[in-house]
């Protein structure tokens, strides 16, 4: 049954109309505006708790129940949600829980290199526009087949670090260790399939832990397998349909496109969960690769499985040159499109500039722009013209004619800066150099082409500022 | 680095992303069935498996009865060649293919594509600020645009070679029409795939040199790269005039690339234009263009004949990225991060819908070349009821 797209006329009715405004919007119309959107939670309408909505409420929770199940694999702070989404695609509203990313320890490794395996990934964090990108989980693989030493090892995870865990064997005793050295945890178990998938079932739902289904190629009976586990007591479900590279890749990027199209579009309920994959599994046909081949290859994969609704995905090590470019997809793709990409365009001040001394540079108002100059420049003495360039990043203002002379002269003019630096030289992004000869003839300023990335600049002032002469009449003009 | 050590990254790169040392790449050619052989045993893997062979039975399910989502678009994405061949009137060994598509991008549920996205090596008529994993790939021949188009051609199998007259820009050379115009005739001389000829962005300039490149390339069939709207009538007129296509430029923001199409479209038939709505690097706004993209595909698909001309990618543009290019121990190494930063970035321009990448780094533009291979192989395995039949 295809699903009908959620209006707040659907939810309007439910609501208690009572327009009190203690759910921020002034009128419960105004809410389910918000409701749909996804910008407010029903829990923030407190006239709807009075048991006399029950009906309504579980009605309206039952509307806004995503079309991907929510599911939350481990405890405290570092939990992670793995699925909620409401959408195919980005543009549609938003993605809404960043796919998870794990790395990968096994049982036939020593206390002291799955302590520093532990630490290895969480000591991957990389800086980006305002916040930091990390990797969320460890998946904890048992390749000896023994209890012990998978109880052992998971162990030593559990006390090495508070990230949420996935304990990943076929054999139901192995799980059974596992989930005792991880009791209290919630860790995911990965994985149930059609022969062992009654035991695991009983083990995910008398530890309340999520479970992963695993059947590859095949959505018929990894769907029919989703009814028989639901059907035994385990609701949060995540499904795993294989994935490779070669001769598999079609099946892998066909098989994760047509689950989401039908939990999404076609409201399949069954096949409602996260998606999780592993291309770690990269590494065990290996021939005699070198292990920068295997990264590549599994970098690659991987980011195509973001792409294509992987909301859980396992690889093995925290290698910052394979998986950087990764967790950096994975930051744009779930980026809010709604979010404006400028910013308020206009002077900034930073430190204490003096009229003389203190350089003058100019960028666009791209949010991503101005926050990557903002970073490299904030600890000088200086001023930041942003110029509206309509949202556009400097290379392609410049090319789509959004940064050109008149742009800098209004600026120049609009901004007061000629009563601020008298010194009349303006730095421009060495990406903007063309612009040059233009803006001089537009603005009467000298101009210097700075560097093409704002990483340069105090170097370039270093070498072609400080301590030069930029009082008027420095320069040929 | 020094030469050799540059040789050897390049060597070992090449060598990872065609799967193991079974690679040589100088003086030894090496065939597709060679290649396509050690490139399944490193990948050919299924899923998990190790401890657990696949069963055979399905104790205790009762298998559901599935009907697979299925959906039709009224629209389809134009076709466009590039390139002529000496019988169709040009030069050229062989001509491109591209668009044709009839779903979202790798939909392979819902249809196959016709035509699989190909990968232009791209060239500059003078050495731009390089990052060093694209120089070092090149070694001197980045010094004369043609011997680097042939680098391209003859060592790193390109299918396209973009040049890109930049030098021409009246605020970095002011190299006159004419020379640039004898660099494009040599160019045709030197490599027999098809061209991309691209100004270099500066709109009087352009306007003179692109209805020039049109002239000598008469027959040819080249993308002439490219119309803006400021700058879009010349190279419109330029490409009826003497049969080529026209890449219309703009800048991640798709009413303007459909009005830019709308223009064009008063002066060519639809199989003369490619649109490129701008690829911003990952990490640096990539996502605008990823969703660009996916709706330009779906609004073709969906009917609207002003979007659905095939879309360009200059996926070069990732190495602004400082990611990609800059010396950070902590990064690690920039030989293997700075292409998989390109590469990254067109995996994910692919699955929006993307026709045709400009690319640098012959590493990155092999992944991508690879993984379309695999991506379209799929058409060859059994149709789909089957392949997703319980007895698999």
């Amino acid at each position: 049954m295809p699903k009908k797209k959620l209006g707040p006329m659907n939810l309007y009715p439910l609501l208690p109309k009572t327009n009190c405004g203690e759910c921020g919007p002034k009128t419960c119309m105004g809410f389910a505006v918000q409701l749909t959107e996804r910008n407010l939670g029903i829990d923030q309408c407190p006239p709807i708790a009075d048991p006399k909505y029950q009906v309504q409420l579980s009605r309206i929770r039952e509307l806004l129940a995503p079309p991907v199940r929510e599911v939350v694999i481990g405890t405290g702070p570092r939990k992670v949600r793995v699925g909620g989404e409401l959408v195919m695609r980005r543009h549609e509203l938003r993605y809404f829980n960043q796919t998870a990313i794990a790395t990968l320890v096994s049982d036939d490794m020593l206390p002291d290199q799955v302590q520093a395996k532990v630490k290895e990934t969480e000591a991957f964090r990389y800086p980006y526009i305002g916040s930091t990108l990390t990797l969320d989980a460890i998946a904890v693989r048992s390749v000896t087949g023994d209890p012990a030493s998978f109880r052992n090892t998971v162990k030593t995870v559990r006390e090495a670090t508070e990230l949420p865990l996935i304990l990943w064997s076929f054999d139901p005793r192995v799980i059974a260790a596992g989930l005792e050295a991880a009791a209290g945890h919630r860790p995911l178990i990965y994985a149930a399939n059609v022969e062992n998938w009654q035991e695991m079932a009983g083990l995910a739902r008398d530890a309340g832990c999520p479970l992963a289904l695993f059947v590859p190629d095949d959505i018929r009976t990894i769907r029919s397998l989703a009814a028989s586990v639901r059907a035994a007591g385990v609701e949060d479900l995540l499904l795993d349909v294989g994935c490779g590279f070669s001769e598999s890749l079609p099946s892998t990027i066909n098989d994760l496109t047509e689950i989401r199209t039908a939990a999404v579009n076609e409201g399949d309920s069954l096949l409602g969960y996260p998606i999780i994959g592993s291309p770690a599994t990269l590494w065990e046909k290996r021939n005699s690769e070198s292990d920068e081949t295997i990264r590549w290859m599994e970098s690659c994969l991987a980011s195509m499985m973001v792409i294509r609704y992987v909301d859980l995905l396992m690889v093995r090590d925290a290698s910052m040159w394979s998986i950087l470019p990764l967790v950096v997809l994975r930051a744009n793709l779930f980026n809010d499109p709604r979010k404006p990409v400028s910013v308020e365009p206009g002077l900034r001040t930073f430190g204490n500039p003096d009229p003389d001394r203190s350089p003058v540079l100019i960028t666009s108002n791209f949010a991503l722009t101005y926050y990557t100059v903002l970073a490299d420049i904030e600890k000088l003495d200086c001023y930041l013209m942003v110029a509206d360039t309509e949202g556009l990043s400097v290379d392609s203002a410049v090319a789509g004619r959004k940064l050109n002379a008149q742009k800098v002269a209004d600026i120049i003019l609009s901004t007061g800066i000629e009563g601020l630096a008298r010194h009349r030289t303006l730095i421009i992004p060495g990406l903007a150099a063309r612009l040059k000869g233009d803006i001089e003839d537009a603005t009467g300023w000298d101009v210097m082409v700075g560097p093409r990335d704002s990483a340069g600049i105090p170097a370039f002032l270093k070498e072609k500022w400080e301590g030069k002469d930029h009082t008027p009449g420095w320069s040929y003009r | 680095m020094q030469g050799t050590d540059q040789e050897e990254v390049l060597k070992h790169l090449l060598r990872i992303i065609s799967g193991g040392g079974s690679l040589e790449l100088e003086g030894v050619t090496f065939s597709a069935e060679e290649l396509s052989i050690s490139l399944s045993d490193l990948s050919a893997i299924r899923a998990v498996t190790g401890e657990v062979p696949v069963p055979a039975v399905t104790e205790g399910i009762e298998l559901l009865e599935w009907q697979p989502p299925r959906r039709t678009y009224p629209g389809k994405i134009g076709e466009v060649v590039l390139g002529s061949t000496r019988g169709d009137g040009g030069s050229r060994v062989k001509s491109v293919t591209i668009g044709g598509a009839t779903t979202p991008a790798f939909h392979l549920f819902e249809g196959s594509e016709p035509h699989p996205p190909v990968v232009a090596g791209s060239v500059f008529d003078m050495v731009p600020p390089l990052p060093g994993p694209v120089k070092s790939s090149f070694g001197d021949a980045v010094e004369d645009p043609c011997a680097w188009a042939k680098a391209w051609v003859d060592r790193y199998g390109a299918d396209l070679i973009d040049l890109d007259l930049i030098s021409t820009d009246p605020y970095i050379k002011d190299t006159p029409v004419k020379r640039a115009v004898n660099l494009v005739e040599d160019l045709l001389q030197t490599v027999d795939v098809p061209l991309i000829i691209g100004g270099s962005g500066n709109p009087e300039k352009d306007a003179k040199l692109l209805p020039k490149v049109a002239e000598v390339c008469a027959g040819e069939r080249i993308l002439l790269s490219s119309a803006t709207m400021d700058m879009w009538e010349p190279v419109a007129k330029a490409a009826q005039q003497y049969n080529h296509v026209a890449l219309a430029w703009s800048p991640i923001d798709i009413n303007q690339a459909k009005e830019l199409n709308r223009k064009l479209l008063g002066y060519l038939p639809m199989d003369q234009i490619v649109m490129d709505p701008t690829s911003a690097a990952l990490g640096y706004g990539l996502e605008y263009s990823f969703s660009v993209m996916e709706r330009i595909r779906l609004a073709g698909l969906m009917g609207d004949r002003d979007l659905q001309c095939p879309q360009a990618s200059g996926t070069a543009n990732s190495w602004g990225a400082r990611e990609a290019w800059k010396r950070d121990d902590y990064l690690g190494p920039r030989e293997y991060r700075g292409p998989l930063w390109e590469a990254t970035g067109a995996l994910a321009f692919l699955l929006a819908g993307v026709d045709l990448f400009i690319m640098v780094h012959p590493g990155a533009a092999r992944t991508v070349e690879d993984i379309v291979g695999w991506l379209v192989d799929g058409r060859n395995l059994p149709t789909f009821p089957e392949f997703i039949g319980v007895g698999k």
